[in-house]
């Protein structure tokens, strides 16, 4: 599971394949020059990247919801994206259409006692799955910080007492629990600090997503690898999704996503981490261009405590079923009914 | 045919003319409707950034404006059932104001759900068979049809009224009397819908109550007559037409009692959540009394409060309801703005704060947001008036067919041609 390997290996690839070759035959010469152009670097990229941009726009802004595509307008969107995006950013992109494996679920675990809060998957996140990196500042995975055992000696006696002087309740300790109120902005020096356990959150991949349910033009669906997915060409921006997800895992494209090229992930999948483009919703998707090519997601693979385990609930061997029934296992939020398919354990 | 072109072309020759203020008016709101365009035209191009919108508090003003207009919307009915279902003579008159209303509305809320889409130019995937329509799942696609289907209704049966009219012919009962009691329940589920669209997620605990649907019915029978009751007095004051004071009446008490019956409901949620003080309440804790020192929505709430009491303490005095120069339109104002308030900002903001994770962050419109919510209204009330003031040619009988000679055979015996001069219609 080597990351660098992997990625060359589609560089080099991209090019060579049939199709692809076939599609800009028969985009015509236009098509063949601005990408001829577009390979030549990234001179090329300021002088002629509008024109086909705004061709590739229009080509996109008439294709169908990807789930009801055929085969052939599937590979038509891919190749479109492909090389809007080798020209938008200067480097070779690869955009996959993989579809969900047979026999496999996937579902997470997370162990909030190893967690050291050190933020290193929020950031491995991002530079894999090609978020805009401010205004908007996107990020999938929130890692709040929670005190433990607050109990406040100053606050104790400062109770409710009645008009009879006798206390009908007390201060002494601060709330958390189904509003989390967690704090998810700490900056300190060193982590873990004393005094507190880390909660890291992202999407939950409900098997009963509200997200979905709300969604009027179904762009956001479960794959049946059980992964929520969301196809950004299709999203009308409305919103939906966002006011339903109890876990605060959809973030919005507010303005144009500004993602620099030198920071551009190229390997990318449709459904996945492909660049985002304005007014539209997106989340974590367990990093299905990876997974779904059997390799561990980015936050599991940096997590340096081995807190984040990742796997195939069908699979009675992989690891997260072994944690599913040998540890204390629980759900966020689990009477909401939405199924999570990201579970939190201890040791 | 040729009586249809002829409704077109006389009224826009009738609405075209007016007296200064009638002029001033419509360049006011032509003004800010402009601003409007100027904000879109940033909107749409730059994205959702231009608007103070965040990922926490990601519905805001024009949400809140959507929700309540779809109320002023549903209103019309106030005038409709009291006509043809308690056949209130006085009101029957005037029903086709109502209808206008209600279509304009309807287009204020068509356009403020543009500005709240992140992709307007994506609208198209709505559409039916060419794009994906997840209904019945979705409770918006509910609120799409409902909202098409009411706008659709009452701008034919108004329509076809004044059309009839124009024409000096009967109304047909069988065709016109279904649509309108169909429109009466229909008036009745657009905002329905629009309360389930909200109150169906768990996610967010405030408005997540059984209560919502007859709170948005009873706000919106307060506010909307209100507003129709200072348009009747406004055309009483500008126009020839006189309202009769008993269909003024008739409102004033509907939005009396409705008025009551929201105090009531709004009360009763604040004692079911503050009392046991669940996490369910913290929204509400934060719309009135603030929380963790952010305390932006406490001053509004309040003035919301006191705007309902007030109007509903002047409503309730005979002599002070019964006063239309100033304390009926002055309680109908309070009304109209104390409801803008409780069932706009005051009910769509707090619903996300705090966010699902507990954070606690507070949201004010931006200027962008500002001068296009104006230039909704501006655009609403100018449609408004520019159907009315057409509507009220046709019933003074200003405006009507002219061609006698070919055609009057055709009409019925009642029919006497008219001629007045536009001018007359305003002072
Ligand atoms: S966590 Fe939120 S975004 Fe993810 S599947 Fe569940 S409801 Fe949808
Ligand atoms: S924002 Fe996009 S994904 Fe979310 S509900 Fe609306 S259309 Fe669906």
């Amino acid at each position: 599971m080597s990351e660098p390997r992997d990625k060359d290996e589609k560089k080099k690839d991209a090019p060579l394949k049939p199709d692809e070759a076939s599609r800009r035959e028969f985009l015509g010469g236009a098509g063949l020059s601005v990408t001829a152009a577009a390979l030549s670097g990234a001179g090329a990229l300021l002088s002629g990247s509008d024109e086909a941009e705004a061709k590739a726009t229009w080509g996109e802004w008439f294709q169908k919801n990807y789930r009801l595509m055929t085969e052939d307008e599937k590979r038509e969107a891919v190749l479109r994206l492909e090389k809007r995006y080798t020209e938008e950013f200067g480097k070779q992109t690869t955009v996959d259409s993989a579809p969900a494996k047979e026999g496999v679920l996937f579902g997470y675990a997370l162990n909030i006692q190893k967690c050291i809060g050190c933020r290193r998957c929020v950031y491995a996140c991002v530079k894999e799955n090609n978020q805009s990196r401010d205004n908007p500042e996107i990020q999938w995975i929130r890692v709040l910080k929670m005190e433990k055992g607050n109990f406040l000696a100053g606050d104790m006696d400062k109770g409710y007492p009645d008009p009879a002087g006798i206390q009908v309740g007390g201060n002494a300790y601060k709330n958390s629990g189904v509003v989390l109120e967690g704090e998810h902005y700490y900056e300190p020096a060193e982590v873990p600090e004393k005094g507190y356990f880390y909660f890291p959150m992202q999407c939950m991949q409900c098997e009963k997503p509200p997200c979905v349910k709300v969604c009027p033009v179904r762009t956001t669906y479960r794959d049946p690898d059980g992964i929520v997915v969301i196809d950004y060409n299709w999203c009308i921006g409305c919103r939906m999704c966002i006011a339903a997800c109890p876990y605060w895992a959809r973030r919005f494209n507010w303005g144009e996503p500004n993602l620099p090229a030198e920071e551009m992930n190229p390997v990318t999948h449709y459904l996945g981490n492909r660049p985002r483009m304005k007014g539209v919703a997106e989340k974590c998707t367990f990093c299905l261009q990876r997974t779904r090519q059997g390799r561990y997601t980015a936050c599991v693979e940096v997590c340096p405590v081995g807190a984040r385990k990742f796997g195939n609930l069908l699979d009675p061997d992989s690891e997260v079923r072994k944690i599913l029934e040998k540890k204390k296992v629980f759900r966020l939020k689990a009477e909401l009914n939405t199924y999570p398919k990201f579970f939190y354990f201890m040791d | 045919m040729k009586p249809l072109i002829r409704f077109a072309l006389d009224s826009v020759m009738y609405v075209a003319r007016g007296s200064a203020i009638f002029y001033g008016w419509i360049i006011f709101l032509g003004f800010l409707s402009f601003l409007m365009l100027l904000g879109a035209y940033e909107q749409f191009t730059k994205g959702m950034i231009v608007t103070n919108y965040n990922d926490l508090v990601s519905w805001g003003l024009y949400e809140a404006q959507f929700v309540f207009l779809v109320g002023v919307a549903a209103a019309a009915v106030t005038v409709v059932f009291p006509s043809y279902v308690y056949h209130h003579k006085k009101m029957k008159e005037i029903v086709v104001l109502g209808e206008l209303l209600a279509v304009s509305a309807v287009c204020m809320v068509m356009i403020f759900i543009m500005f709240h889409m992140g992709r307007p130019d994506r609208l198209w995937h709505l559409i039916p068979v060419i794009g994906i329509f997840n209904w019945p799942h979705s409770m918006l696609t509910w609120d799409v049809i409902v909202l098409n289907g009411y706008l659709g209704l009452n701008a034919i049966c108004a329509f076809y009224y004044l059309f009839m009219k124009y024409t000096g012919r009967e109304v047909n009962k069988l065709f016109y009397m279904p649509l309108v009691y169909i429109s009466i329940v229909w008036a009745l589920s657009i905002h329905t819908v629009t309360a389930f669209l909200i109150n169906t997620m768990p996610s967010r605990p405030m408005w997540f109550h059984s209560m919502m649907p007859i709170k948005f019915i009873a706000t919106a029978f307060a506010a909307g007559p209100a507003m129709i009751i200072i348009s009747f007095l406004v055309i009483n004051k500008f126009t020839k037409l006189k309202i009769a004071d008993e269909a003024i009446e008739t409102l004033a008490q509907i939005v009396t009692w409705c008025l009551g019956i929201t105090i009531f409901l709004g009360l009763s949620e604040v004692v079911t959540e503050l009392y046991p003080s669940t996490e369910h309440s913290f929204s509400l804790q934060y719309l009135i009394f603030g929380k963790h020192g952010l305390t932006g929505l406490v001053l509004w709430y309040w003035s919301a409060v006191v705007l309902l009491l007030a109007a509903f303490f002047m409503l309730l005095t005979p002599s002070l309801r019964k006063n239309h120069k100033l304390w009926l339109p002055l309680a109908c104002a309070f009304t109209f703005a104390g409801v803008w308030i409780d069932k706009g900002m005051g009910l769509v903001v707090p619903a996300f704060i705090p966010s699902p994770i507990g954070e606690i962050s507070e949201y004010a419109p931006s200027a962008i947001e500002i001068v296009n919510t104006l230039g909704g209204w501006a655009t609403g009330l100018l449609i408004f008036t520019v159907l009315a003031k057409g509507a009220i040619g046709v019933l003074l009988g200003e405006l009507k067919y002219r061609a006698a000679t070919d055609l009057a055979s055709e009409f019925s015996s009642e029919w006497q041609p008219v001629v007045h001069s536009s001018e007359e219609i305003c002072k």
